[in-house]
């Protein structure tokens, strides 16, 4: 039996999951846009990964023995960005200059930005990128592991079921798949636009190791992606379950806060007391 | 050439750890020897293009120069997106040996045919794209590849093809190679229309019309400045190349051209193929003929032109079937 379930039980926002939203509602307010609901998705999967997972340097953000993540959804970018200046690859000044002509960081991440392994944005191209990293890692017996974070949405594209048939063929167990499992896409819900499920017995099927978490819960997902690799020859998907734009009730599931420009005032008065 | 290529990938791969080889779905048997002596660096990963490219792109990222070898269709036309975002967006040393570059794959009809493969590749930044000439300038150009920086896109011709190129000429990539001298027309070419240039301007030679042959198997980066040069000392130009008419070699130099305002004006054709796919089979060979891409075209452009006034250029279209 490769599945294991790791669900616990369903927290509400703690301060520093609150302080990154707000960080983000900030660029809202400075810059004028972003991809909202994306990025509030992602925020617990991303500060985990980088409190407690991950071994980097943000001083020497090409050390050769960090773990490699990969952002395959490129648009939830401003979590990332978040993230990342929290931990100082870069000032958080930058956050101020988000899709600004001289700014560093755009819409999508790209690779010059310390942090960022791999320019993302087209779906489908980070877990093929990550399958090489994983690789090379294999071939040099080098003891860094490699996490690819792709979109429910993204799960549409075949580039994803051919990396997911290499990362088996290969035996990746250095290879950790994070799927930001919200249930909607740009037009409406995956079920809807192209139906994932049966999700869990897909990856199965694809040769993977299948864990599932609550994608809000800090010591659930730290306990997912933490856990001794469930089979040495297998690489790992972890399905997040989480809620689109999670933590402001008028987001929530709401497809209109998929990308948003041009907000008001009285919305960002109302996001930020929700985050109170 | 394939088989020159394929031995010198064993050999990079040999000589320096670095070197991997990726293939789709090969033939049995392809690099045997290095599969059985590198099998950790010898990968064939099925009918998924998309999922190789991004792969060598992993693999590249952490200092690894993947050599893929597929059909040049199949990696210049399916995995667009992935050359531009993966490979070129991050310029990295990725190398794409497209096997049957232009008409080679005549029997198999269009989808195999890779004659837009130099056009689409050229429109991307910080891609390198090379078509030689014969199996004796691949291996030079081989050699050449493995330290070069970013992504190359190798084109690969039939095979057996006549080696036509000198080896005293020392092989660069982005550089161009004055293969004959001539003052009254030039013959611009890449790849294995070298020959057919070179047949030209030796039977033009018998009629007293000197044309000189300029072969240009970097077609991108492009050195302007050289071919330029060659240009502006000779009235006529024509350019001949086993592609599309669109986006290619001809493309090139006529963008050049218009831009050098020469005075008085070059009088300037292009040879290869015109905006159809092919609606023939046979070979290689009887479809270049189809398209008038041989040296009898070339001869028919530079005689008309030498006989005609400045400003009467007027030859049977390069579309026209012959």
């Amino acid at each position: 039996m490769n599945t294991k379930t790791i669900v616990d039980k369903p927290m509400g926002l703690d301060p520093k999951s609150k302080d990154l939203r707000r960080m983000i509602v900030r660029v809202l307010e400075l810059c004028g846009r972003g991809h909202v609901g994306a990025a509030f998705s992602l925020i617990e999967i991303l500060r985990v990964l980088y409190d407690d997972v991950l071994k980097y340097d943000a001083k020497n953000p090409k050390w050769p023995l960090r773990d490699r993540c990969i952002l395959s959804k490129g648009h939830g970018c401003l979590a990332l960005y978040a993230v990342l200046a929290d931990k100082g690859f870069f000032p958080e000044a930058e956050m101020w200059q988000f899709c600004k002509p001289a700014g560093l960081l755009g819409g999508h991440p790209e690779h010059k930005v310390p942090g960022v392994e791999a320019s993302t944005g087209s779906l489908g191209h980070g877990l093929p990128i990550g399958v090489g990293m994983a690789l090379n890692a294999k071939i040099d017996k080098a003891p860094y592991r490699t996490f690819v974070i792709v979109g429910d949405g993204e799960c549409n594209e075949g580039s994803v079921w051919e990396a997911a048939m290499a990362a088996s063929k290969h035996q990746l167990s250095n290879l950790t798949v994070i799927v930001d499992y919200n249930k909607h896409q740009s037009y409406s819900t995956t079920k809807e636009v192209l139906d994932l499920e049966p999700f869990v017995q897909k990856w199965q099927a694809f040769g993977f190791s299948v864990l599932e978490a609550d994608g809000h819960d800090i010591a659930g997902l730290r306990k997912a992606f933490c856990a001794p690799c469930l089979d040495p020859d297998k690489p790992t998907v972890v399905i997040g379950h989480t809620v689109k734009g999670k933590g402001i009730s008028f987001v929530e599931n709401n497809l209109k806060w998929h990308h948003k420009n041009k907000l008001n005032k009285e919305e960002l008065d109302a996001m930020l007391k929700e985050l109170e | 050439m394939r088989q020159s290529c394929m031995e010198k990938v064993y050999e990079l791969a040999q000589k320096d750890k670095r070197v991997l080889f990726i293939g789709s779905d090969l033939g049995i048997g392809t690099l045997q020897k290095f599969k059985e002596e590198m099998p950790e660096r010898f990968l064939m990963e099925g009918i998924s293009e998309a999922n190789i490219i991004g792969m060598a792109a992993g693999l590249a990222m952490e200092g690894k120069v993947p050599y893929i070898n597929t059909i040049a269709t199949f990696l210049t036309r399916r995995c667009f997106e992935q050359i531009v975002v993966d490979l070129c967006l991050h310029k990295l040393n990725v190398r794409l040996l497209g096997s049957g570059g232009g008409l080679v794959y005549a029997p198999l009809g269009p989808t195999h045919e890779a004659i837009e493969d130099m056009a689409i590749l050229r429109a991307i930044p910080h891609m390198t794209i090379v078509a030689p000439a014969d199996a004796e300038e691949m291996k030079r150009l081989m050699d050449k590849s493995l330290d070069h920086q970013g992504p190359i896109y190798i084109r690969i011709a039939k095979g057996g093809d006549p080696v036509v190129t000198d080896d005293q000429m020392p092989f660069e990539i982005g550089k161009v190679f004055p293969m004959r001298a001539g003052k009254d027309a030039l013959v611009i070419t890449t790849g294995i229309t070298l020959k057919h240039a070179l047949d030209a301007a030796g039977q033009l030679h018998e009629e007293g019309i000197e044309a000189a042959v300029l072969h240009v198997p970097t077609l991108k980066p492009l050195d302007q400045k050289t071919i330029l040069g060659h240009i502006a000392s000779v009235p006529v130009v024509v350019t001949i190349e086993e592609h599309t008419l669109m986006g290619g070699l001809g493309s090139a130099v006529a963008e050049m051209i218009a831009e050098a305002n020469f005075s008085p004006s070059k009088r300037f054709k292009r040879i290869g193929i015109p905006d159809v796919f092919p609606d023939q089979y046979g070979s290689q060979e009887t479809l270049m003929n189809y398209y008038g891409i041989n040296a009898a075209k070339i001869i028919s452009i530079i005689k008309e032109s030498h006989g005609e006034k400045a400003g009467t250029f007027h030859t049977a279209s390069s579309q026209n079937k012959t």
